[in-house]
């Protein structure tokens, strides 16, 4: 048996620096926590006169009227969670596979490489995603893609709706397709790490039973990183969500509501980046703030149901990695 | 009007390295400081190079757009602020700021219509604000078939570009289209950002340029110099006099010669819709703020000698920026103005 020594009883030696260290990472702890803190509370600030103004209306309504003065965040809501939501539809499993290959898969040559390529593409800046989809993605969306979208779908009884309007290329569909392989690399990276630390006897003792290479993926594998990986979906997610050069670019920033993904719309990190170099009234410049506010909600609310989920989970099936 | 941006640090480095010898003890006040508009940036920087290089004396403008331009120098952080929105007398009163106009320069629909030139297509403007509006949703539309006989326009849904950020081009644009229709008047209205109700917003310029250019069957407005520089076509509009201009200097200045400049108190005069017969419809200022009693008087007068001399020797650099210079007779009105309001 391996004898452990308790923390305290090295006291005598070192009392000094254990507590400086001890203090400089509560601090640093806290110091985060006050730092959300006072971000959050000044915006909410900032923003006091468009939520005075307007109420719940401003949650609620889809008018943005710089020139009557009438500000509704709906429609930046809105957008900001189609295009994240169809960038997770695209990036969780591609990346999922990625990880997977390069972990069970590819010749062991060949893992080096190729890892490192996936997290230089996480290194290539937004604004290249925004121009590579405006100038090269958007073109191609437009002339193919959408064209076949809403001749083939367009007709369906409700999904028809999503695929209805002018393929102009430059819209919520393509916003959210280039978000999507932005946070590939993030998504892929940790979920590579996460896979090598499943335990090798566990792979191994599942192949003894005679279990298929697909049957460890999905029953002990998947299982066994479960929470790791809905963190690291989070971690895309949360990037998503606050992604503005990208999507500025090929949302088409309109503030327009509309089921149909082929529309333009806006997002609520672009629509700061958009407008607030010209808010000149006092209530303009309160929306904005208080646009970025409710980012800060929006973003709050989605991982704390993602925490929620974890939770849900571990109580179901048990504690994972 | 970008064309020769990148050539501005050079051209900055060589006049401060030609006026740092004799010519540093004339050198009064510290740098004239200015902050505004984005859309005069460039031509300001030019004349700021040449001005350096001819006196010593800096100018330091910094393009954050109209609306912190106008606050800034409410504020007196700044010596001068420029904006494309002209003030009202009494707004100026109140902050006690003296306003005139610096440069010229014109605002023009472009469109991704294949087989059709620049200057090819005619629209008029209520036709055009029916376009912006949604009310006109295809190519062929009678309305524009008729101002267009003779060129073949396909049966295509028209896509609308607009601007997405604030901008004193889309306040010069949406002032005309509210002049020349009464429903886009009482519908969006005018603004620096107004609530479009159709077609997608490009940020920037070169953002409206780049969607029109990527977009089949499009059309969006950029500043004149955007037209040029990427060969697109744009359209002739109908001005007030009844006949079809097609966007230059030369109908850029008409504009300008033609606008009722005497009557304008305080210089508050948005050109757009100019009732010369060859006046070019959207024609934009930028206007220069300045505050009427400075509290530094050597540094307002500093400023001022600026603008004079830009109204003087700069006619070359705004021309070769695609703007137009001020006619002689406004620099006149203008000389008249400076010398009774800022003492």
């Amino acid at each position: 048996m391996t004898a452990y020594i308790p923390i305290e009883m090295t006291r005598g030696r070192s009392v000094g620096a254990d507590r400086a260290f001890s203090l400089f990472t509560t601090g640093a702890a806290w110091f985060v926590l006050l730092l959300l803190g006072a971000t959050a509370l000044s915006m909410a600030w900032g923003g006091r006169l468009a939520f005075q103004t307007f109420g719940l209306g401003f949650i609620t309504s889809s008018e943005w009227d710089a020139v009557q003065g009438k500000f509704g965040a709906l429609v930046p809501i809105y957008g900001t969670l189609v295009t994240s939501a169809i960038a997770l539809l695209i990036a969780f499993p591609i990346s999922i596979g990625i990880a997977l290959f390069l972990t069970e898969i590819a010749p062991r040559w060949s893992r080096g490489p190729i890892g490192i390529a996936v997290e230089l593409l996480a290194a290539i800046p937004s604004i290249i995603y925004g121009m590579w989809g405006l100038f090269v993605f958007a073109p191609f969306m437009g002339a193919h893609v959408e064209p076949w979208l809403t001749d083939h779908l367009g007709a369906w009884p409700i999904l028809g709706t999503l695929f209805d309007g002018p393929p102009i290329g430059i819209g919520m569909l393509t916003a959210g397709i280039v978000l999507g392989i932005m946070i590939i690399p993030f998504i892929a990276a940790v979920a590579r790490d996460v896979f090598a630390e499943v335990p090798a006897p566990l792979k191994e003792a599942a192949v003894a039973l005679g279990s298929t290479r697909w049957e460890v993926l999905t029953k002990v594998t998947l299982p066994y990183t479960r929470s790791a990986i809905i963190g690291a979906i989070f971690l895309g997610l949360g990037r998503a969500l606050g992604e503005t050069m990208a999507v500025t670019f090929v949302l088409g920033n309109a503030h327009d509501l509309s089921l149909s993904l082929l529309m333009p719309s806006n997002s609520i990190a672009a629509a700061i980046a958009n407008e607030f170099t010209e808010a000149d009234s006092q209530l303009y410049r309160s929306s904005l703030i208080a646009l970025a506010f409710l980012l800060f909600v929006v973003t709050f609310i989605v991982l704390s149901l993602a925490k929620l989920l974890l939770l849900r989970l571990k109580r179901v099936h048990g504690r994972t990695l | 009007m970008r064309k020769m941006l990148w050539m501005l640090p050079v051209v900055a480095l060589l006049a401060a390295c030609g006026s740092n010898g004799p010519t540093d003890k004339q050198v009064g006040a510290a740098a004239i400081t200015g902050a505004g508009s984005t859309f005069v940036y460039p031509v300001l920087s030019a004349w700021a190079a040449d001005y350096a290089a001819q006196t010593g004396t800096k100018v330091n403008y910094q393009s954050i757009g109209s609306g912190g331009g106008v606050s800034q120098v409410k504020a007196g952080t700044v010596d001068f602020g420029a904006t494309d929105q002209p003030l009202a007398p009494s707004e100026l009163a109140q902050g006690k700021l003296a306003q005139f106009p610096v440069v010229i320069g014109g605002i023009v629909p472009v469109v991704n219509l294949s087989g059709v030139e620049p200057g090819k297509l005619r629209l008029t403007g209520p036709v055009l604000a029916d376009i912006f509006a949604g009310r006109i949703k295809k190519w062929n539309d009678a309305a524009i078939v008729e101002a267009n006989p003779g060129t073949a326009l396909p049966d295509a849904e028209i896509a609308v570009v607009h601007r997405s950020d604030g901008s004193g081009t889309t306040y010069n644009f949406t002032h005309y289209l509210s002049q020349v229709s009464p429903a886009w008047k009482s519908g969006p209205g005018e603004g620096k950002t107004v609530a479009w109700p159709t077609g997608v917003g490009g940020k920037g310029n070169e953002g409206v340029a780049g969607y029109v250019r990527q977009i089949p069957n499009s059309i969006g407005y950029v500043e004149y110099a955007y037209a040029l520089q990427g060969g697109m076509a744009y359209a002739a509009l109908q001005n007030a006099a009844g006949s079809f201009v097609s966007p230059s200097s030369k109908t850029f200045s008409n504009a300008a010669a033609s606008a009722d400049w005497a009557n304008a108190k305080d210089f508050d005069l948005v050109m757009t819709n100019a009732p010369g017969a060859d006046a070019y419809p959207i024609t934009a200022t930028t206007f220069v703020l300045m505050p009427t009693s400075p509290s530094d008087k050597a540094r307002s007068k500093a400023a001022l000698d600026f603008f004079r001399f830009a109204f003087e020797h700069g006619q070359d650099q705004a021309t070769k920026l695609d703007y137009v210079p001020l006619p002689p007779a406004l620099v006149r009105q203008i000389e008249t103005y400076i010398a009774q309001k800022i003492k």
